[in-house]
């Protein structure tokens, strides 16, 4: 039986429903986020947990010149390893018919019997290479699908110098690969790099690694320390050129998968709170305003003898029933959201298969933070519920005294219409509201700042990027460092304008505990086409002695300028450097160490070699110029920005980067949501007010003009307050997009500004005219009625 | 021979605000009012019989003086017993009904029903006060003597020791007036529920056992009334 209390509950939700339903709007959407996302990151990492397991990758990768394959044994002695595979691998080139340039690849050993017993690969189709039939291999799927190539198609590639032709037998996906990224390049893309497989026997024979390995990869037992054994397996390879073992967290496929989950974690942490704080305030906003208007009837409640706790509850059922929907709707929605989703991502990660998961905590947490944050919008005004004395709450209200506000702007008021005079004094004589006001419509504001000034903030990643820092059209591998002589026959070929010399050095850098996996990147003195900028994108002249870090390198290694850093360099003699930091440079992609190119050889004690080149061509010759580039030994790879570039958009737009236009389309939802509310409220509140300026004669322009005036100085107040807000947001926002690979930063943008500010104008303009049209439309008499 | 008094007040006084704006709404009343009667209280506006009425009403707090409900001060009583007190022995009527707008004239009745100790069937309070055809009706729908009548059922619905009427019939034309009153008269004589009612119509006071005058905030005169006519033969 529902009592007479819980219909009333029931027919004023119905009375409230328009409200009730963009409120309960606002809770879904900041549950359905928070499901949607919890769920999607739980699936995602599960799933990667299991298919790391399932194909048993590695946990240590230990890369090496070239060590006898006994060596496997004393591997696997090392305390806390629980298996061994020891593996060749190299660089390829592979030649695609429908490509000019040749395609960089790696090839890997399979066994030549059995399964690997680390780093399996999971067939989707095809078979494995036939025992003794060096001539079959298997491809990496995702490149086949990118290239259009099948098994039974063949594949010319070039291995260590020798060009050769293989039968794709099979295609397969790996754990090791789930994002494959050309060495010396940054951005994964799919197309621009392959992964070979094949026996063993076969590609030691193509890489004189007969009898040998050069890369051990290692499985830990349950509970073994990494850095004993990573120390272990440094001290046993460095006879043989080991250039360090690294664990899973620093392998590139792994580190970036990871990353863009966490991506997504971020995000899932940081969006749904704004939206449950919104729609706390909205809740407030109008279960106050119901309060104010059922002055009456709880005041008659408390006649009959219900409680303060009944007639609270009462009203706190209302917030409830709209939280409880809200976050029930938001609860399936998310589900529904993930499910479609996590299609898309497991698509986009490469997983072969899915293990969804639910996560039950992510609605608990969902329903009870949407109820919390309702409750105490409710709360605040339940304390006003019990304030009202029951012979107070019967009479209606006193009119709000408008004497002291009256006075104050008697100066002003004196050269206002009446019309005018009433916005005034009603706006100075309710700060609280004039402030609630505005806090909501400049919150709003904030939200389309923050959103806008990101996007402007991934512009600006890929222009400095690809436009500033670095300037150049080709980007040359060398297969090892090389002398000048290969740097004149680059500008000797027609159509190169101009040749610059770069040198990657592979190696760890360390700042006492903190310690980064990367690169020194030497660039000559008076570069052109690869540069360090400041922070005001002015070259840096690069120092005799020392490194200039980018400055979310100095953030990793949480260092500044002055301070020493530890280079332990991971090829070559591999000597370990102790060098100053001479300053910080701004890059957003990656994060770059750079020295002088002589300075980095003399600390090497290798003059004059380079790695690779930056080229600066002739379009019109591209053609000829990539061919010649392909005939050169000496090159292991060639880029072009250009495809760098689209890689690179296409990354920031399908992955955790995705989620920015979710959340700038609910951003825009949001700011419309609460200025149109902030005018129904105001209507509300007017009406009786209203109706009495119409009955005495006012024209509904003259009528509107009270109404709206008031939105409009609200509005205009609360532009300037909202970019401020959205400015400090904004580096919330950035941070939480900014990823291992790229940084997005927070910028002060005018046009996003201008942006914002126009929708929110916007937003106030349609809600001025939906209230408007209701204003014109309302009957006098009946508004005239209405005890409030 | 005098029934036991429902009321006794000492010195009962109420200032709203202070200072020099200070509004003396009661200036020390002492009064008793016997159980079962009917009593009118009579007076100008601002006399302040409404305020008298809140105040052994339990909706309003005295500055100073007390207040006995039978043995019980309410004077001295904390919300929650004057919350208790009023569920289960007052029922309220207003000068303007104050039904809840969003419940039918049954579910209003109801309302008062759920939480009362030993209350009547709502329909049967309904039928009392003549509105048995339109229990389904929301407040809107009804007029004015209708909703009052509603009012009146919601009011008697659970059998309370005293009946408190604000200027029951002043929103309503004579004809309504008179059928509200009789209303009252019923149900003072079929449960015996002391019925306090204040109006300033003062030939409603023929009906009364007992008139109280008020002027200025104080009692100017009680008068007993041993020729008590029926709401019919009232003339206002």
């Amino acid at each position: 039986m529902v009592s007479a209390l819980d219909r009333k509950l029931l027919r004023d939700l119905w009375r409230i429903k328009g409200q009730a339903t963009a409120i309960g709007a606002v809770i879904a959407v900041g549950v359905l986020m928070l499901v949607m996302m919890t769920g999607l990151t739980a699936s995602l990492s599960e799933t990667r947990d299991a298919y790391y397991e399932r194909y048993r990758l590695a946990d240590i990768f230990a890369p090496v010149s070239r060590a006898p394959e006994r060596l496997a044994g004393r591997l696997t002695d090392i305390p806390g390893v629980s298996s061994v595979q020891t593996r060749v691998q190299g660089r390829a080139l592979i030649d695609l018919p429908d490509q000019v340039l040749p395609v960089q690849a790696q090839a890997v050993s399979l066994p030549d019997r059995g399964r690997p017993a680390l780093n399996d690969i999971y067939l989707t189709d095809g078979r494995l290479p036939a025992a003794g039939r060096p001539d079959e291999i298997v491809l990496l799927h995702s490149f086949a699908a990118a290239h259009g190539l099948r098994p039974g198609d063949d594949l010319r590639a070039t291995m260590n110098g020798a060009r050769r032709s293989f039968d794709i037998v099979g295609l397969a996906q790996s754990p090791e690969f789930l994002y494959t990224t050309a060495p010396g390049e940054l951005v994964p893309d799919d197309s621009r790099f392959g992964v070979i497989w094949m026996g063993r026997s076969g590609l030691a024979a193509a890489y004189d690694m007969d009898g040998a390995f050069n890369e051990a990869l290692l499985g830990l037992s349950r509970g073994a320390s990494a850095a004993a054994v990573l120390d272990a397996v440094d001290r046993l390879l460095a006879p043989y050129g080991g250039t360090g073992a690294y664990p899973l967290a620093d392998q590139t496929s792994n580190r970036f998968v990871s990353e863009e989950i966490a991506g997504l974690e971020a995000a899932a942490a940081g969006v749904p709170p704004i939206f449950l704080m919104v729609s706390a305030f909205l809740l407030y906003i109008v279960v106050n305003r119901i309060v104010q208007a059922e002055r009456g009837q709880i005041g008659l409640m408390k006649a009959f003898g219900y409680t303060n706790g009944e007639v609270g509850a009462h009203y706190f059922k209302l917030v409830l029933a709209i939280a409880a929907g809200g976050a029930l709707a938001g609860c399936l929605g998310g589900i529904a959201a993930g499910r479609a989703l996590i299609g898309v991502y497991t698509a986009y990660f490469k997983f072969p298969f899915l293990v969804f998961q639910l996560d039950p905590a992510s609605f608990v947490i969902g329903i009870t933070v949407s109820i919390l944050s309702a409750s105490a919008g409710g709360l605040l005004v339940l304390r006003r519920v019990f304030a009202l004395v029951p012979a107070a709450a019967m009479r209606p209200p006193t009119p709000p005294d408008f004497s002291r506000s009256g006075r104050r702007a008697g100066a002003l008021g004196r050269v206002l219409d009446q019309p005018s005079r009433m916005v005034l004094r009603r706006l100075t004589r309710q700060p609280g509201r004039m402030a609630g006001a505005v806090i909501g419509i400049a919150s709003g504001m904030a939200l389309s700042v923050a959103m806008i000034t990101i996007y402007a903030g991934f512009d600006r990643t890929i222009d400095l990027t690809f436009s500033v820092v670095d300037r150049s059209d080709v980007t040359v591998a060398f297969t090892h460092p090389a002398g000048d002589k290969t740097l004149f026959e680059l500008a000797r070929l027609p159509g190169v304008q101009r040749v610059e010399p770069v040198r990657n050095v592979a190696a760890i850098l360390r700042n006492g505990r903190q310690s980064h996996r990367g690169a020194l990147i030497g660039v000559p003195v008076n570069a052109e086409l690869y540069r360090a900028l400041d922070a005001d994108l002015a070259p840096i002249a690069l120092p005799d002695h020392g490194v200039v870090l980018s400055s979310a390198l100095a953030g990793i290694l949480d260092i500044a300028p002055g301070g020493r850093l530890v280079v332990d360099v991971r090829e070559g003699r591999q000597p370990l450097l102790e060098l100053p930091v001479s300053g910080i440079a701004e890059s957003l992609l990656g994060s770059p160490a750079y020295m002088d190119l002589g300075a980095l050889n003399r600390a090497l004690g290798e003059a004059g070699r380079v790695s690779g080149a930056h080229l600066m061509i002739d379009e019109a010759r591209s053609d000829a110029i990539y061919t010649a580039l392909q005939d050169m030994p000496a090159v292991a790879g060639v880029s072009l920005k250009s495809q760098a570039r689209d890689a690179f958009v296409v990354l920031m737009n399908t992955g955790a980067g995705a989620i920015r236009y979710v959340m700038g389309a609910i951003a825009f939802v949001i700011t419309f949501g609460i200025v149109y509310n902030a005018a129904r409220i105001a209507f509300a509140e007017r009406a009786r007010d209203l109706a009495s300026l119409r009955v005495i004669g006012f024209s509904k322009g003259e009528t509107a003009f009270v109404l709206l005036g008031e939105l409009a100085v609200v509005t205009l107040v609360a532009l300037p307050v909202g970019a401020l807000a959205g400015y400090y947001l904004s580096f919330g926002i950035a941070a939480g997009f900014s990823t291992d690979l790229y940084q997005i930063p927070a910028i002060f943008d005018p046009a996003s500004y201008g942006q914002a500010m126009l929708v929110v104008l916007a937003a106030a303009v349609i809600s001025g005219l939906l209230v408007k049209r209701d204003l014109d439309r309302s009957d006098l008499i009946e508004a005239l009625k209405t005890r409030e | 021979m005098d029934r036991p008094p429902a009321y006794t007040t000492r010195g009962l006084t109420k200032v709203y605000g202070e200072g020099r704006s200070a509004v003396h709404a009661l200036r020390g009343v002492d009064l008793q009012i016997p159980q079962g009667e009917i009593v009118v209280l009579l007076g100008p506006s601002g006399s302040g019989k409404s305020t008298l009425l809140n105040i052994i009403g339990g909706l309003d707090r005295a500055t100073e003086g007390t207040v006995h409900f039978r043995d019980a001060c309410l004077s001295d009583m904390t919300d929650t017993e004057l919350t208790r007190y009023r569920r289960d022995h007052v029922g309220f009527v207003f000068q303007f009904y104050n039904l809840m707008p969003s419940l039918t004239a049954h579910e209003n009745v109801e309302l008062v029903t759920e939480i009362a100790n030993d209350p009547m069937d709502p329909d049967e309070a309904l039928a009392l006060v003549g509105l048995t055809a339109r229990t389904d009706h929301f407040p809107a729908q009804l007029s004015g003597g209708e909703q009052q009548r509603v009012a009146i059922a919601r009011a008697i619905a659970k059998q309370p020791d005293v009946l408190f009427c604000d200027e029951p019939t002043g929103a309503l034309d004579s004809a309504t007036g008179r059928s509200v009153l009789e209303v009252l008269r019923d149900v003072n004589a079929r449960l015996g529920s002391t019925v306090l009612m204040v109006t300033h119509a003062a030939s409603q006071a023929q009906m009364a056992d007992r008139v109280i005058h008020f002027a200025d905030g104080a009692i100017r005169d009680v008068v007993r009334n041993d020729t008590k006519l029926g709401p019919e033969e009232i003339v206002w």
